[in-house]
């Protein structure tokens, strides 16, 4: 397993220096990619991993125990969704000459889909609290 | 207000056995993303020294909407994946100085990771609506950052491939490789959770891939397009985007086909009066967008054959397009000499739309859409 390993580890360092020398020699306005890629751990690492924690103690707190379960199922589903969707929900890059592009009603489908977690989260707390209570 | 340490966290969902498991489906994900974007990557390059091949016509369509579809899958999975080690982020450094200095070469490596990880599936998804806000070259970014990604993954999974076979072939609940201080029980149990992830990258699938599988356009209500357009294919760049409007449809319209000194001029009508072949060609954009189309017009061949060129041999295509990166483009001999290459003049049985490529646009089986110029003014034989 060691030669596996240091193999690998060995591959890796490879091709990462590749890709580094591939930005330096071929990448154009590298002070810009150094900020998306530093913006992106800050955001994870200090806002929503925080905000996902502040959440779950705030679950903790207030909900009914037989809600919390399907809360963090609903909350696992919903939160990447809507994280992934914000490119199309902010419509960001719709062009008034191209009519087919981000040609759907984003809102109404993020409400759908938030509609539909969020019944399936009551629907499984009131079975779960049924079934606690016999 | 202090900073937490890792025994802050007590959650026992946050364990290795989580871990390996969810990062085991994400490495699958990153793994094809890296496969797939090799194939866009190359097929768009200009030199082709393995020609590219015209079969299966549906290749492209198939790799870009895997590549768009498992870096969309991805984004659930890498942050379950990122929560479940969240506490580590807040571990005590070692003492000793040989164990501070590996401990901080970890946490270097895997801040590279995190970045490189982060940064292509933003990047990814903000490319796939055609949305830039940055300065740097989106393709070459994402190429090399590509690299970056699957070398410091490679290196991660070398680092941990102990704690990753032990959790995987121990039960999911098994406590061997936990942290101390994670033995409270969370809302969920750990398979609990682990399904929930599962739902949760199957869910973000169904509300994009809309875009490129047709029978899911209904459920797809985050798809970057509905799949509507002009007969019944959406539009990537307008012609007035291009600032190609008022050429395309002028009146002095001619088509240029060039080999050294022979040069044949066509009108749209010369073309219409030549032999018409029909194809069914899917258009596969690198935005991982796609759409099946019955495309009518000349075969680029026979074009060829009229100023007595080679087979073998690539093909410059330029469009009326003043400016852009794709306004010439290369239509290496691998396409240019198969049979269901078309200059298209007709979609659908209707003459092409003026945002379609009116009066002629190049249509080629197995290509990225970027590369199917339209609005085209000169086929000229590669010297």
């Amino acid at each position: 397993m060691t030669w596996t390993r240091a193999t690998l580890g060995a591959l890796g360092v490879l091709l990462a220096a590749y890709g580094v020398w591939l930005l330096l020699t071929r990448g154009r306005d590298l002070l810009d990619v150094g900020v998306w890629l530093v913006a992106g751990v800050l955001l994870h690492d200090a806002v929503l991993a925080v905000v996902t924690v502040a959440l779950g103690a705030l679950a903790v707190r207030l909900a009914p125990v037989a809600l919390r379960a399907p809360l963090v199922v609903g909350f696992v589903v919903l939160a990447p969704l809507t994280v992934l969707a914000v490119p199309v929900l902010g419509r960001f890059g719709a062009r008034a000459d191209n009519p087919t592009l981000l040609d759907r009603d984003y809102t109404a489908g993020w409400l759908v889909l938030a509609g539909l977690t969020t019944l399936a989260v009551a629907g499984a707390a009131l079975v779960r609290s049924r079934s606690a209570r016999r | 207000m202090r900073l937490p340490s890792d025994a802050s966290f007590a959650s026992r969902l946050r364990s290795a056995a989580v871990t390996a498991r969810v990062g085991l489906w994400l490495g699958v994900c990153f793994g094809i993303c890296f496969a797939t974007g090799l194939v866009s990557h190359y097929a768009q390059s200009v030199s082709h020294p393995v020609p590219f091949p015209a079969s299966p016509a549906w290749g492209y369509r198939v790799t870009q909407g895997l590549h768009v579809t498992t870096g969309t899958a991805a984004v659930p999975l890498l942050l379950v994946k990122l929560w479940s080690v969240y506490p580590l982020l807040f571990r005590r450094p070692p003492r000793g100085w040989r164990r501070l200095g590996l401990d901080l070469a970890e946490r270097a490596s895997i801040a590279v990771l995190v970045a490189a990880a982060v940064f292509q599936l933003a990047t990814g998804l903000a490319n796939s609506a055609q949305w830039y806000p940055w300065s740097f070259s989106f393709r070459a970014t994402h190429y090399a950052i590509a690299w970056v990604a699957v070398g410091a993954l490679a290196l991660h999974v070398a680092v941990k491939l102990p704690v990753i076979r032990g959790a995987l072939r121990a039960d999911v609940d098994a406590t061997a490789y936990d942290r101390p201080a994670a033995g409270a029980d969370g809302a969920l149990s750990r398979r609990g959770l682990l399904r929930a992830t599962w739902l949760s990258a199957g869910v973000a699938v169904l509300a994009t891939a809309g875009s490129t599988v047709p029978w899911l356009r209904q459920v797809s209500v985050l798809a970057v397009r509905s799949g509507d357009g002009p007969a019944g294919i959406p539009i990537n760049k307008s012609a007035a985007a291009a600032g190609v409007a008022a050429s395309a449809t002028a009146e002095d319209y001619r088509l240029t086909v060039a080999n050294g000194g022979r040069t044949r001029t066509f009108t749209r009508t010369d073309l219409l009066a030549l032999p018409q072949t029909t194809h069914t060609l899917p258009i596969a954009c690198v935005e991982g967008w796609s759409a099946s189309g019955e495309w009518t017009g000349v075969r680029v061949r026979d074009l060829l054959d009229l100023v007595d060129a080679p087979t073998g041999a690539d093909v410059l295509v330029t469009s009326l397009q003043e400016s852009g990166p794709y306004r010439a483009t290369v239509l290496h001999a691998s396409f240019a000499d198969d049979g269901r290459t078309l200059l298209a003049l007709a979609l659908a049985g209707e003459p092409l739309a003026l945002d379609h490529g009116y009066p002629a646009r190049i249509i080629a089986p197995n290509r990225p859409g970027v590369l199917q110029t339209k609005w085209v003014a000169r086929l000229e034989v590669a010297p």
